[in-house]
């Protein structure tokens, strides 16, 4: 074997260099190489990245330079987009992958003396070589070897030639020696040998990776192929270029490229996570990678394909471990495509769009995703992709769409396609066509056949290809044609008692869940958080599913609104015999296709009876023996014969396997379901069976939705709920449903309130489809040991570790005795458990009668005897095991006189009060309790719901009643310029404890006239809180959400709110590269006005472990001296605060205990309004009894203060600073003597990285400044004196899209100096020439007026306060309007009051929660109107779909051309009503008028030209709570000349 | 949840009386049950709270206050009967005569009218005893231990009845001719009529409890054989030693302990013969009766010596009157010391308070008047002193004097001492988790807490059974 490698290449990079570079600083020593191992909380594997794409394509195949110089100008237009690590000058990553640059490589290739064949005959295997020169000799030694046994020849080696000077020092520390290896094609050409290339890659990296495992994790194929290669690193944009000059060499010249500029939530190096990949650029993120990666490894064993090799096993696995769900996805597609999918075609099986029934598409097209479905399950996360196999360059969105791409076609056949428009600046008159992608649509270059492919045609053809629809018809199987079962089996009362005994059921659960779910078909509401104990830390027998909390989307993607924007979702599934992946026949859906995962207890005997060749069924018990002396290896047992049985099934040809606990027996308990289903799912996979049948879970167990989710999520594909069921008709039977409703329709709604549940519950981590949801395993546990987590949960975090299976067997066994023993007289049939509420014999609760009184009572009387009672209660470890902190001590230092300790004036400071709107708490209440913080020197929190202006000036008896804290939340209620510039902080609110990735909704009847007027709405209209926050789909998103209200009051801090979950640490991380000033990790256990019952109990981590984790990335990264940290989640006592300072924590927030301290008493009434302490209400009779004083709570918090004194002088701190991070004076109490308890173990919280270059474990430095470069501080120079007297002035200034968020710092002097009235309209008019950036004219104030003549990117108008913002196209533009995109997404969003005219099309999301602008626009994306509450939208082009979703003030006046309109709006809560009162045409006309004068607009002015003919082509949207309030509204004047307020008038409507 | 706006809706209805001029006329309750329309409505004042503060700080028992609300709200009363029995064992007793802490720690309590609660459950357990759903029958699994239970009053019926529904033989030993105890004899008909006990005795005899009446164990039955014939023993012989009045005069005919006199007059109404009251019968008629203590026994000899033709009657209060409604010293959710007005007053009583008896005069050996004078109670460094006000003194006509001053502790002589148990500082029986000093004793109910409420004599009683049943198994 020739070793070509070894003889004379890598002179260049001696190992002493390599020394030298690594002892550099504690930076690179911390920081050696690559990223850290799991360390602590800290796991590589949550890391996220979100960033910036774009391509580029000569659309006539032309290769040239300029191609490669306009990929590299793309990348710094984007760099706002990217992020740079603690060293502020390394980059997240850039990278370029381009048509191999043939020319160059010849010429260079002759001086080394290789000769370079025919373009397309060869390829190229661009190397990132280990830095281990031993280890790096060898990896190139593997790659020639393996390049000679797959038949083609090495040709030779050239190193690649680098500049590492411009690199960050961390950047560098990691630097791999980059070479390229040629290949000889050895007569293979295109598709052959891309296919050739494609085997040898994977098999090279599967030797490297046995031989070397991680030591050689460095060593990486950026890519290998005869038509692309892959140019990438850890770079900031500029510094792609610089590091790699064949860049800048004039003869690397290529057809096409594209770009990526990442952001990552860490800082650690990683050269191959830089993006593009072999085929892909990917910006967001794939939420179900666990799923795919699972079902993909299924699938494995059937894979064939002898075009790629006889034998693929040595391929496997396809996926990479360890990769980034980019690289996955990447991965996944280059093994279609390689199999000879296209690569259109494979982008559509991965990322299907959306295919429901509200969708009008072919049929055909329909038939191609429901065929797919049944073999591969959807990609699913927000993804703007990049992609190209070296010929075709495309682009595709999701179904949600909700990553933006946007490109322009010029007239010399140049197609740029980028996150953002006006990444390149062309000529106007150069400019052909300028769009937009749309959610789902692909947009193609072939640069073969040089031309756009639409997205109809491409996918025309794909689904026509093959007859899928027929095959769909004769294949797939349903319930409904399956054999009716006769008669049904009832069980009696006796049997159903017996079994819910035994599956732990309570009186709670059927009166508060079942029952309300059978009736009203959903989920029922609670409030306030939980303060039950942690499954691991509660004294009775918990179900296994209480172990699992559920994870959210936060920040680095959004969840999705599954009410208003159901229509991307879906619960189809196919389930049995999946085959091989690789082709497609009839019998590939020949599975059974379900509508939903939830079957009747007749479904389930149908499928039972079912014998036929193509699905059969086979039933496999659940049960495992009881056996008190070694139960928990009787359930090991039985867990494996579970699977020894399904092998065997499956091997008689079963292609559906139900897992029933129904024939449990005393001497046969049921396996937990959860626990069974995991490991059947589980033993498949590693059996490679899984894709062989389909699992059904026949169980007594599941009855709450987060059980079916859980389920789900760990494998099952549909789920008999039997006892559920019988449940409901017992209680039907016993009379606890109102008289009328029929038992069927009980158990029907039942399952709607299962189905909207598991929507809801996926949507939180934005996943579209319960195909990708299904064994997604979106969990974390909390208190399960790390043996059954590997065994049965594989892949889920559980970060304690906690019971074994001895302890669930128990716990299982617990339960099922008592079912068997007999009932005494007196003795309900089931216990009331005290789940929700507080009982005495239930679950303990933190929140009880003695710790109520007690805090009461101290705060009344001042009494600081009775505050440490009430601590003491809460502290009392050995009796309320009930938290993670209880288990904690104190490890005691060297005790100081308390009188060192420093005073509680200053440790107040530190103090918050949660985050409660006026709205979900009544104005007495909040007023309350800002003055109290106030009165403190603490920092109190609006909540999302505005503030009244009126709080602003302090009172005269000098307390103020202005809160410091001022949040900006989803639906932007009352975030005007004025409420922004009164901060003193602006938190964003991405998740609340009790409901993360949920939104809110506040009804309409609470909707009062002053709540209405502080949220800028209209009284008696409900307000919907989306789930995410439209501007913020990814973590760039969340840097220029902050980098906004930055500008809206310079100077200002900004507060990023998380909840605790797995992961929380790096998405902190990333927030703190965002430039965020504090960082809040919440608990899960916070609480709320209202939220799903599920959602207070099931989602999230407790806040010790988030803080830990958050504590500990920040410090490996070296960003923790940079940002605050603040933790709240029922924190009650000194104690508890002392803990949070020593894992990290220097800001504590207090919510629940501040409310106790003024008189709440934990009704858990707040969703109703009916507090009777007149705190969580707002009906004015229940006000009156509201008794709380601001005294109350100054007394509490100052005794809190004064206990966390007394613990840091027992403990020697005289500064809290000192404490903070200090963990190890944190122990695990040593008398866990818990039966459950006794099993965790607390090391990695009381893990404590090295900080790295001794920085602070606390903050102690600013963020840099980022806003001196801001355009306004220009535009202010020239209109200082009209901001003075007021006097007209004109600016005219050119922008560029790196121009960000335009005229909000120039608003803020505005209302700084005249008020939230701002200036006299026109007082000031800036003419902008160009391509704005984000965010323009943002908080826009009154008396402004921005005059845009160019383009705008997204999020224009965000938050517009009275300003105008016109946008028109320039002169000479040879493009038609009605079809030019001029403006991106989400524009208008929460804005309230002013005026907006856009010449062209908008994006998605046109005027989302507008609630009081006038907007004309010439057509818009799907969502338009979504959540508005007031204003007036014109559309006088074409609209997308969903127009007007969860839209309940405001109208919309829509140009209806084809009379179509009403397919694509979503009617739920609008009606359409056609123009003919003519005040209506009067205000249509003017406003249209008013556009044409404005912008010149071509369609308005047609309109206006035709108005008779085409006023009527107009319909009015007309959201029908905004109709009845308007009536009211009327009405009530009247009446209110009879002294009748409004506010009662529309509280009682 | 019943109805969220109830409380908002309909205010508080109490229970009703019988007018004052008939009742006093017999010895019937005076209660007058709220129609079925207007209890749904007080049902529907019940909020669900999610600390529910009546069944988590007021009641002892822990009655699921909310949930049989709620159950009555919909009309599920057999399955309000089953919840509300779950946790009391007698309910139709505390519905009568229990003071509702419940209701004073409702949640409404704290400024609103609380949910009627007492007279809620005296409707469900009327009701199921009306339709039947009260089980009948013992338990079909017997265990084979014995238990005796030394008193008839609530704490050990409770014990009897708890003990006997695990399938222990249990006996009830009763000094007196009748079972009830303090049920019986110290509770007046008017509130409290007797065939509601018999009701539940026939119960609990089906149940298989045995009832052994007129033996005083230590006397007619040793201590000492019982230990050896039963497996456990649990004295539930109240409280009984009463609070003497240590005045001059106190010695005088004329002058009864509140007990003796409520007893003979309960004892009458059953139609007990005069002959059986020996030679010192009580009789009030056409006298000047002058009741000592304010407190509920108070008020029941009030109510008695009304009916029975009292010339007049007077309540005297050492204690200063307590305000009217709200009292910072016992702030909500406890049992407010507040004035607290009984059916007994609404018919004809004079009421003082801060009064202290000083001395009783009489006239051959019999009483005839009452010398007091008023008090005023300061703070101080010691705790709360009382001082005579001066120029207050007064003389009434006092032809009988009841002293309800409360009980110092359970009689020591006999049984306490002939089984040589330990005792508390306060003259209870000590036990710990409801253990005696002498293993197989426990002891349960005043006998242990001094004299206190039926509510809490149930309590004892059912966490007694608790502790000795897990000791006989």
């Amino acid at each position: 074997m020739r070793n070509l490698g070894a003889l004379w290449r890598r002179s260049l990079v001696s190992e002493e260099s390599d020394l030298k570079e690594l002892k550099r600083g504690k930076l690179v020593k911390m920081q050696n190489s690559q990223a850290p191992k799991a360390h602590g909380l800290y796991d590589p594997g949550n890391e996220h990245d979100a960033c910036g794409i774009g391509a580029i394509v000569n659309i006539s195949g032309r290769r040239e330079h300029k191609i490669v110089e306009y990929g590299n100008q793309i990348l710094m237009n984007l760099i706002h987009r990217g992020a740079s690590g603690a060293d502020e000058s390394t980059g997240d990553g850039a990278g370029m992958l381009m048509q191999i640059p043939h020319e160059l490589f010849v010429e260079e290739g002759e001086k080394l003396r290789i000769e370079i064949p025919e373009r397309g005959t060869y390829g190229v295997a661009m190397v990132f070589g280990s830095r281990d020169a031993k280890v790096c000799r060898r990896c190139d030694q593997i790659l020639e070897a393996q390049v000679i046994e797959g038949g083609l020849v090495p040709l030779g080696w050239r190193t690649v030639p680098t500049d590492n000077s411009c690199l960050g020092e961390i950047a560098r520390a990691s630097e791999p020696v980059v070479s390229q290896l040629f290949i000889d094609g050895k007569g293979l050409v295109d598709e052959e040998l891309e296919r050739r290339l494609f085997v040898i890659r994977k098999r090279v990296e599967h030797q490297v990776r046995r031989e070397f495992g991680d030591e050689a994790e460095d060593f990486y194929l950026c890519s290998m192929s005869c038509r692309t290669i892959v140019y990438k690193g850890m770079f900031l944009a500029p510094q792609l270029a610089g590091y790699y000059p064949d860049l800048s060499d004039p003869r690397t010249v290529s057809a096409l490229a594209i770009v990526h500029q990442r952001y990552s939530t860490n800082t650690f190096p990683s050269w191959k996570l830089a993006q593009p990949f072999r085929m892909i650029a990917h910006n967001g993120e794939i939420n179900t990678l666990r799923g795919n990666i699972n079902r993909l490894r299924g699938a494995e064993k059937m894979l064939r394909c002898p075009e790629l090799a006889d034998d693929l096993s040595d391929l496997f696995p396809i996926i990479e471990p360890d990769a980034s769900d980019s690289a996955s996805f990447d991965n996944a597609m280059e093994l279609l495509v390689r199999s000879g999918r296209s690569v259109p075609h494979s982008m559509m099986m991965m990322i299907p769009e959306a295919f429901g029934p509200r969708y009008h598409i072919s049929t055909d097209k329909r038939a191609f995703y429901e065929y797919h479905a049944a073999m591969m399950d959807p990609w699913d996360g927000p993804a703007a992709m990049a992609f190209t196999d070296g010929r075709v360059v495309g682009g595709m969105l999701d179904r949600n769409g909700l990553r933006p791409c946007r490109y322009v076609v010029t007239t010399d056949d140049m197609v740029v396609l980028a996150s953002e428009a006006g990444v390149i600046e062309f000529p106007t008159e150069q400019i052909r066509q300028k769009g937009r992608l749309r959610p789902g649509r692909m947009f193609l270059v072939d640069t073969e056949e040089g031309r756009i492919v639409l997205d109809n045609e491409i996918k025309g053809k794909i689904v026509r290809q093959k007859p899928y629809r027929r095959w769909l018809e004769q294949n797939r199987i349903e319930l409904r044609g399956l054999f009716q079962p006769s008669g049904r089996i009832e069980a009696s009362p006796e049997e159903v008692v017996q079994r819910q005994r035994c599956f732990g059921y309570t009186r709670e659960e059927l009166q508060s869940i079942l029952v309300p779910m059978a009736l009203n078909g959903q989920e029922p509401l609670g409030s306030m958080g939980t303060d039950t104990p942690l499954a691991v830390l509660s004294d009775r027998p918990k179900l296994l599913f209480t172990y699992f909390k559920q994870l959210f989307a936060q920040v680095t993607n959004p969840p999705i609104d599954p009410l208003r924007e159901g229509l991307v979702m879906s619960l189809m599934t196919f389930t049995g015999k999946q085959r091989n992946l690789l082709e497609e026949t009839p019998r590939h859906c020949r599975q059974l296709k379900l509508t939903h995962p939830i079957l009747t207890n007749e479904d389930i005997q149908r499928l039972r009876l079912v014998d036929r060749d193509d699905l059969q069924v086979a039933t496999i018990p659940s049960l495992f023996q009881v056996d008190e002396n070694d139960s928990g290896g009787a359930l090991q047992r039985a867990l494996e014969t579970l699977v020894d049985q399904a092998e065997e099934a499956i091997r008689n040809g079963a292609s559906l396997l139900i897992l029933s606990d129904r024939n449990c027996s005393e001497k046969m308990a049921p396996i937990p379901s959860l626990l069974a289903t995991a490991a059947l799912h589980h033993g498949l996979l590693n059996r490679r069976l899984r894709s062989e049948a389909g699992i059904v879970v026949e169980s007594g167990e599941p009855r709450e939705v987060m059980q079916f989710c859980l389920l789900c999520g760990y494998g099952a594909n549909a789920i008999n709920p039997y006892l559920a069921f019988e449940s409901i008709q017992k209680l039907y039977a016993d009379g606890y449903f109102p008289e009328g409703v029929e038992p069927e329709q009980l158990s029907d709604q039942f399952i709607n309130g299962v189905k909207k549940g598991l929507l809801k519950t996926m949507s939180k981590m934005g996943i579209s489809t319960l195909r990708s949801y299904h064994s997604a395993q979106q969990f974390e546990a909390i208190g399960l040991s790390k043996e059954v987590v590997d065994a049965y949960f594989t892949g889920t975090a559980s970060r304690i570790e906690g019971v074994g299976l001895d302890m669930i067997a128990r716990e299982t066994l617990a339960r099922y005795r008592k079912a068997y023993e007999p009932r005494v007289d007196g003795q309900l049939e089931l216990g009331h458990d005290g789940e929700y509420q507080f009982r005495t014999d239930g679950e303990f609760h933190y929140w009880n009668p003695e710790t109520i009184t007690l805090l009461q009572q101290a705060v009344i009387k001042d009494d600081w005897d009775l505050y440490t009672q009430f601590s003491k209660a809460v502290n009392d470890q050995s009796r309320k095991r009930c938290t993670l902190r209880g288990l904690f001590e104190f490890v005691s230092g060297e005790p100081i006189p308390i009188e060192q300790v420093e005073p509680v004036d200053e440790i107040v400071k530190r103090f918050y009060s949660g985050a409660m709107s006026h709205g979900s708490i009544s104005k007495e209440a909040h007023e309350t309790m800002a003055i109290a913080m106030n009165r403190l020197g603490a920092k109190s929190n609006t909540g999302e719901g505005g503030e009244d202006p009126a709080r602003y000036a302090p009172s005269e008896d000098g307390d103020s009643a202005n809160s410091a804290v001022k949040q900006v939340a989803s639906g932007r209620f009352g975030v005007t310029i004025e409420y922004l510039s009164q901060a003193k902080m602006l938190q964003i609110k991405m998740a609340q404890g009790a409901k993360p990735g949920e939104g809110g909704q506040l009804p309409g009847h609470k909707v009062t006239d002053e709540i209405a007027r502080l949220r800028h709405s209209t009284p008696g209209v409900s307000l919907i809180s989306p789930p995410p926050h439209h501007d913020i789909y990814s973590i760039e998103d969340l840097a220029q959400l902050i980098y906004d209200l930055k500008c809206s009051n310079p100077g200002v801090q900004v507060s990023v709110k998380l909840v605790s979950e797995v992961g929380v640490g790096t998405v902190a991380a990333g927030v703190a590269k965002g430039h965020a000033d504090e960082v809040l990790i919440s608990g899960h256990d916070g609480g709320t006005g209202a939220s799903p019952l599920s959602s207070i109990k099931g989602a999230g981590a407790p806040w010790e472990i988030g803080l830990a984790e958050t504590q500990q990335t920040l410090v490996l990264n070296g960003l923790r001296d940079r940002i605050l940290v603040q933790t709240d989640g029922q924190l009650r006592t000194g104690r508890d605060v002392a803990i949070a300072a020593l894992l990290g924590a220097e800001r504590f927030g207090f919510g629940t205990s501040i409310l106790v301290s003024m008189g709440c008493i934990l009704m858990r009434k707040c969703h109703l309004g009916t507090c009777p302490i007149g705190i969580a209400t707002q009906e004015e009779s229940l006000r009156k009894r509201f008794q709380g004083k601001a005294d109350f709570i100054v007394r509490y918090l100052r005794f809190i203060a004064e206990e966390i004194r007394q613990i840091m002088a027992e403990l020697g701190f005289r500064k809290m600073d000192e404490m903070i991070g200090a963990v190890d004076r944190l122990a695990c109490h040593e008398a866990i003597g818990h039966w459950k308890a006794r099993g965790l173990d607390f090391t990695a919280i009381f893990s404590r990285p090295e900080p790295s270059g001794g920085s602070d474990l606390y903050c102690s430095r600013p963020q840099p400044l980022q806003l001196d470069d801001h355009l306004d501080w220009q535009i202010l120079e020239q209109v200082a004196d009209a901001i003075e007297n007021s006097r007209p002035t004109e600016v005219d200034i050119p922008v560029r899209n790196v121009h960000r968020t335009i005229g909000a710092i120039l608003s803020n002097r505005i209302v700084q100096k005249h008020g939230a009235g701002g200036l006299p309209d026109e007082t000031i008019r800036v003419t902008c020439r160009g391509t704005a950036g984000q965010s323009f004219g943002a908080f826009l104030a009154p008396g402004v007026t921005l005059n845009l003549i160019g383009e705008a990117n997204d999020y224009l108008g965000k938050g517009l306060s009275g300003g105008r913002i016109i946008v028109k196209k320039p002169k000479g533009a040879n493009f038609s309007a009605v079809r030019n995109v001029i403006a991106g997404n989400t524009l208008l969003y929460g804005a309230t009051d002013g005026e907006v005219f856009i010449n062209g099309l908008a994006g998605e999301r046109f005027a989302v929660r507008n609630s009081g602008v006038t907007a004309v626009v010439e057509g818009v994306g799907d969502h338009g109107c979504e959540y508005m509450t007031g204003g007036t939208v014109v559309v006088i082009g074409p609209t997308g779909r969903n127009f007007a979703a969860g839209m309940s003030g405001g109208v919309a006046y829509v140009f209806d051309e084809h009379q179509l309109f009403d397919t694509l709006c979503n009617l739920d809560m609008v009606d359409l009503e056609s123009i003919w009162r003519e005040e209506d045409r009067n205000r249509l006309h003017e406003l249209i008028r008013r556009h044409h004068e404005c912008t010149g607009s071509r369609q308005a002015e047609r309109i206006l030209e035709n108005w008779h003919e085409m006023a009527g082509q107009f319909v009015k949207v007309m959201p029908i709570d905004y109709r009845r309030a308007l009536k009211r509204l009327a009405e009530s004047e009247q009446v209110n000349e009879e002294q009748t307020t409004i506010t009662e008038e529309v509280y009682h409507g | 949840m019943a109805n969220p706006n109830g409380f908002m809706m309909y205010p508080r209805v109490n229970a009703g009386y019988r007018p004052v001029a008939e009742r006093v006329q017999d010895f019937k309750e005076v209660v007058e049950p709220l129609s079925p329309e207007v209890l749904h409505q007080q049902a529907a004042r019940c909020m669900d709270c999610g600390v529910p503060f009546c069944h988590g700080a007021g009641c002892p028992l822990g009655n699921r206050i909310p949930e049989f609300n709620e159950l009555v709200y919909r009309g599920l009363w057999r399955e309000a009967a089953e919840t509300l029995h779950s946790t009391n064992n007698f309910p139709e007793i505390t519905g009568r005569v229990c003071p509702a802490l419940c209701e004073a720690a409702c949640t409404l309590n704290l400024d609103y009218e609380p949910v009627t609660v007492k007279h809620i459950e005296y409707q469900i357990v009327e009701r199921a005893f009306t339709e039947g759903w009260i089980p009948q029958g013992a338990v079909a699994t017997r265990t084979g231990k014995r238990v005796a239970v030394i008193g008839s009053g609530p704490a050990g019926l409770t014990t009897a009845q708890q003990l006997a529904r695990r399938g222990h033989e249990v006996v009830v030993f009763e000094k007196a001719d009748r079972i009830g105890g303090l049920l019986r004899y110290g509770i007046p008909d008017f509130k409290l009529e007797k065939n509601i006990i018999d009701r539940r005795l026939d119960q609990m005899r089906a149940e298989g409890v045995h009832f052994e009446t007129d033996v005083t164990v230590g006397v007619d039955v040793s201590a000492r054989y019982l230990q050896k014939t039963f497996d456990a023993i649990c004295l539930c012989m109240g409280s009984g030693e009463p609070r003497m009045l240590d005045v001059p005069g106190a010695e005088l005919e004329g002058v009864h302990p509140a007990m003796d006199y409520l007893m003979q007059h309960n004892r009458r109404v059953a139609g007990d013969s005069e002959d059986q009251f020996g030679d010192s019968p009580i009789r009030v008629s056409g006298k000047h009766v002058v009741v000592i203590g304010g407190g509920d026994t108070g008020s029941d000899c009030v109510g008695t010596s009304i009916r029975r033709g009292a010339l007049t009657v007077s309540q005297y209060e050492i204690l200063p009157q307590p305000p009217k409604r709200d009292n910072p010293e016992t702030p909500w959710p406890s049992y407010p010391k507040i004035l607290r007005t009984s059916s007994s007053h609404h018919e004809g009583c004079q009421r003082r308070w801060s009064v202290l008896t000083e001395k009783l005069t009489g006239e051959c050996g019999h009483v005839t008047d009452l010398h007091g004078c008023e008090v005023d109670w300061e703070e101080g460094p010691f705790g709360w002193k009382m001082v005579k006000r001066p120029d207050s003194q007064f003389t009434v006509k006092a032809d009988v004097v009841l002293l309800a001053m409360g009980f110092l502790h359970v009689v020591h002589s006999g049984l306490i001492n002939a089984i040589g148990l330990d005792l508390d500082k306060r003259g209870n029986v000590k036990v710990g988790n409801y253990m005696t000093s002498v293993p197989r004793v426990f002891a349960a109910g005043d006998t242990v807490r001094g004299a206190s409420l039926v509510v809490h004599a149930i309590n004892e009683g059912r966490q007694a059974a608790e502790a000795i049943d897990r000791y006989l198994k």
